[in-house]
């Protein structure tokens, strides 16, 4: 089963309405177990490493210490010829031939040693990786299934018991009227600062067609120079 | 510093603080096996936003409205728009949870808190938006 059914399978709505369980226990139960298994794969990957590390270790030793004989019976071997000594040079090379041919296989089970290790190292940089994908998908479970108590705690908090059954629209509706209100209730008490400022008599005032004006313009000026000069 | 000891920190910063609309936050933690940071928004009470941390990320989450809410009718073509505005509506996406439809925003766990207040302002907002915006779809 991939991580995503898995994941699916644990937060998949079982409980239908608000409060209910919508994670699976068992769905969670299961990914638990998976991730004490890798964490268990991953000690056992790195005690593996550091058994193969120590042997290849041993190893590349042995092969430095055989291209080290060969180099000094290669200097035997050399001495040899130089003192003419025939026999006893052929004797050195057939030793040679021998630690050459033990150092060929140890430089084989070296490669493969260093392949093992390459391969360790990468199963548990992946295992590390496997882990905490699943510790991420299993909190965010763990949060999905808080944050849904949480809801069930909020709604009885907020509204009442029977906030649960409030459908959006309806959520919406009653935000909206809090809006409406309080900003009737702004209205109301710019109105009564008016009021108290005597603002709302003067528009009462202009309103009943008593006060026709706010005051002097420029027009009724004009107006009334022009008037006294026709009467001049 | 733990998820735990985040998510109190955020309790206390965000509980009075005011948002860029001039609206006020109200946070408390309630706790569980994770615990949930239940904040509200002044005058928007009927969606409360629900904020969790751990180690990777800061979830914030409103709900929306319940499948049986939604038109039958008309469900595919909900789930479809859904899914097609997650990219164009900024800072938010939509989810379900259950059969509980819902907005969220996720947030690093190293967010200061004017980006988590920006985030709540942003969610809750599109929260009202989608209740408003997508009513044909449901019942």
């Amino acid at each position: 089963m991939g991580l995503f059914t898995k994941l699916f399978t644990a937060l998949r709505g079982a409980g239908t309405e608000v409060g209910e369980a919508i994670v699976d226990t068992q769905a969670l139960r299961i990914m638990d177990q998976e991730m004490r298994d890798a964490r268990r794969h991953l000690d056992e990957a790195k005690e593996n490493l550091a058994k193969v590390m120590a042997e290849q270790i041993g190893v590349e030793r042995e092969v430095s210490r055989l291209k080290k004989q060969v180099a000094e019976y290669e200097s035997y071997a050399q001495g040899a010829l130089d003192k003419g000594n025939e026999n006893l040079a052929t004797e050195i090379a057939g030793k040679i031939a021998e630690i050459e041919n033990e150092l060929a296989a140890q430089e084989k089970v070296l490669e493969s040693y260093n392949s093992n290790v390459n391969m360790l190292k990468q199963t548990i940089k992946n295992t590390e990786r496997n882990i905490q994908s699943m510790e991420r998908q299993v909190s965010v479970v763990k949060t999905t299934e808080s944050v849904q108590k949480a809801s069930a705690a909020a709604a009885t908090k907020f509204s009442g018991s029977n906030s649960a059954l409030r459908t959006a629209t309806e959520s919406l509706e009653r935000i909206k009227q809090k809006q409406q209100q309080q900003s009737d209730q702004m209205q109301a008490a710019m109105q009564l600062q008016q009021d108290e400022s005597g603002d709302g008599l003067q528009a009462k005032l202009k309103e009943a067609g008593i006060l026709t004006s706010d005051g002097t313009t420029g027009n009724a000026v004009l107006e009334r120079l022009k008037a006294k000069r026709t009467q001049v | 510093m733990t998820p735990q000891q985040k998510l109190q920190q955020l309790a206390v910063g965000l509980n009075g603080a005011l948002l860029d609309n001039g609206l006020s936050l109200a946070s408390e933690v309630l706790a569980g096996e994770v615990d949930v940071l239940l904040t509200t928004v002044e005058q928007r009470e009927e969606f409360p936003i629900y904020i969790t941390v751990d180690e990777s990320q800061i979830l914030c989450i409103t709900y929306l409205w319940t499948e049986a809410e939604v038109d039958p009718n008309k469900r595919i073509e909900l789930l479809d728009t859904l899914l097609s505005m997650n990219i164009p509506m900024p800072l938010s996406s939509f989810s379900k949870i259950g059969n509980q439809y819902v907005i969220f925003g996720a947030l690093s766990t190293n967010s200061s808190l004017e980006e988590i207040l920006e985030e709540l302002h942003v969610l809750s907002d599109n929260a009202l938006t989608a209740v408003e915006e997508l009513a044909e779809y449901r019942l």
